[in-house]
């Protein structure tokens, strides 16, 4: 298990007297692309803070490259939730970037030469060099994005987690940003941990997922958990996962259907392929 | 000195030690103003940055009645109240405004008190206005050390947690996951937003001291796209401010009714004013074209976002 970079171990949370993680374990190895998937309030953000050290777990632990966190882990980017910067902000896409470098250091940044270019070259790694001089704020929200991304990646984490990157983004936008990170993970070996509501964008990219519904989660290989056995046993009643076109669509089984209700997943409003 | 020149500058207007130390105060505040604006206008702390300005008058007031400098006042009063808006809450994204506006209230009822004391025991009703409007002309020598001090104090503060606290600014959540320790960030810059307001109280007013803080970053803010660049900007319209505020106040000296001067702190919050104005003159030019002329294609970023 040491050689993972992410360990998740039976981590359970409750808030307020409220169950939002119950015994969630997996585990991720380096440079593997793996989707975080389940409703609005199945546990993902509670999951993806309390691996960043912003939410404590009632029980259970959480090693990062088989040692627990420490407050300041150069080892963990993150890209925060639903996420549109304020347009008036003065700052550049490049600033923004330059503070993924060394933001928690005081003092106010010294310009070099060499950090220029290591801000130049990760802009061109998310293909945001053409809009770097532009208002960070102005961008569109697939721009942001790739701007937030190379912040995160510029540190040179080996685990990225990016909590619903796609939830803002048309289609086109979204299938970018997710052939962007898929590369990424592979070219630099840094393992990518994706939150959606919505599979089906993910599926070219994922390597694993960890399907989550009521605060518990199923892990493992694509094809080995989004299978009707392995989903109706997660939800706690029958689900019907069928295979479209290669789009996967979740349906709730005949005869009960509330726990589905609000669900994006169920809907067959996938992506074309 | 030519014609214009000489109608501009008044006489003796070089040669006159309050416009020294006036021109000296309003650029030094200024720059404190501009730094520490900046963030304010970004945070969306303009609120607790006027609430300060208020608090002042009741520091202010209360130091007239026991007669110590009113800056002693602003200063005690401005990091009071800081220190109540955390205790209430003011980090909480909710508890912001409420923190400010409970602290606030209370402020202003003490302040009610203090100037009603000040005017029956000291038999004057001239204490109010300075405080709450000041003169630049009015600060004194013995008072320059403490000026200096508090403006080192807050510059200092600021340039330390400069990084720390512009990512906060960004995001409170992606500074946190780097480790910053933002709530305390965010406390050591309510602390330099306190000082910088009692600051500003001295020079215009404690009523007008946001007017200093907000309107040159938010100028500022409009004119350029980086922190750093922002702030140069801000403090460099906050000195042109005062120091064309100054000259237009002593010239205002011939001005009706003759022999009295206009207070210093109209002129520099009205120039504070058109500047703000004026900095919003590009965008709109820019919008109007963008409105005439169909967009290219592709449409420019900012034209999606606004869209």
């Amino acid at each position: 298990m040491s050689q993972s970079i992410l360990d998740v171990q039976e981590v359970d949370v409750q808030l307020a007297g409220r169950k939002i993680l119950d015994g969630v374990s997996f585990s991720v190895a380096p440079g593997q692309f793996t989707g975080l998937i389940g409703s609005n309030g199945a546990g993902k953000t509670t999951l993806l803070r309390v691996i960043l050290g912003l939410q404590g777990a009632t029980a259970g632990r959480v090693l990062l490259a088989g040692h627990p966190r420490s407050r300041r882990n150069p080892l963990v980017g993150y890209v925060p939730q639903k996420f549109l910067l304020d347009p008036d902000l003065p700052m550049r896409a490049r600033d923004l970037v330059g503070l993924g470098l060394d933001a928690q250091r005081l003092g106010i940044p010294r310009p070099s030469r060499e950090r220029r270019v290591l801000i130049e070259q990760m802009l061109e790694q998310v293909d945001a060099a053409r809009f770097a001089d532009a208002r960070v704020g102005r961008l569109s929200g697939g721009e942001q994005q790739r701007v937030l991304i190379a912040h995160a990646l510029i540190s040179r984490p080996r685990l990225l987690l990016l909590d619903e990157p796609l939830a803002n983004l048309d289609l086109r936008s979204a299938s970018e940003v997710v052939t962007l990170l898929a590369r990424i993970t592979r070219e630099q070996e840094i393992a990518v941990l994706i939150s959606a509501h919505e599979i089906n964008p993910l599926l070219g990219a994922m390597d694993s997922v960890v399907y989550m519904a009521g605060g518990r989660a199923a892990s493992g290989a694509t094809d080995e958990v989004v299978r009707a056995d392995v989903l109706s046993e997660l939800y706690g009643h029958h689900v019907d996962v069928l295979d479209v076109h290669g789009r996967i669509l979740v349906i709730a089984g005949a005869g009960d259907t509330r726990d589905l209700a609000g669900h994006e997943g169920v809907f067959p409003h996938a992506p074309p392929s | 000195m030519s014609a214009t020149a000489a109608a501009v500058f008044a006489p003796g207007l070089f040669a006159s030690e309050a416009v020294h130390i006036a021109a000296g105060v309003g650029a030094l505040v200024a720059v404190v103003a501009g730094l520490v604006g900046v963030f304010t206008v970004t945070r969306g702390q303009s609120f607790a940055g006027e609430a300060f300005g208020d608090i002042g008058a009741t520091g202010g007031s209360g130091a007239f009645l026991v007669s110590v400098g009113p800056l002693w006042g602003f200063i005690a009063g401005n990091l009071l109240a800081a220190c109540a808006m955390e205790l209430i809450g003011i980090q909480r994204p909710r508890g912001r405004d409420l923190a400010t506006g409970i602290v606030l209230g209370a402020g202003i009822g003490l302040a009610a008190l203090f100037l009603y004391l000040d005017t029956t025991y000291h038999n004057t009703t001239g204490a109010a206005v300075t405080i709450l409007f000041g003169s630049v002309f009015a600060i004194t020598h013995s008072t320059l050390p403490l000026i200096a001090l508090l403006s080192a104090i807050v510059i200092v503060t600021v340039a330390v947690i400069y990084r720390p606290l512009l990512l906060s600014t960004v995001s409170a959540e992606m500074a946190a996951a780097r480790g910053v320790p933002v709530r305390l960030v965010g406390a050591l810059y309510l602390l330099a937003l306190a000082l910088a307001t009692a600051l500003a109280a001295i020079t215009i007013g404690t009523i007008l001291s946001t007017a200093l803080l907000i309107g040159p970053a938010a100028t500022a803010i409009r004119l350029t796209t980086r922190p750093l660049l922002a702030i140069v900007t801000a403090a460099a319209i906050g000195i042109a401010v005062m120091w064309a505020g100054i000259v237009l106040a002593y010239d205002s000296y011939e001005w009706p009714p003759a022999h009295h001067g206009w207070p210093v702190s109209f002129f520099v919050v009205t120039l504070v004013f058109v500047a703000y104005l004026l900095s919003g003159l590009p965008g709109l030019l820019e919008r109007r074209r963008a409105a005439i002329a169909p967009p290219r294609e592709p449409a420019p970023a900012a034209a999606r976002a606004e869209s």
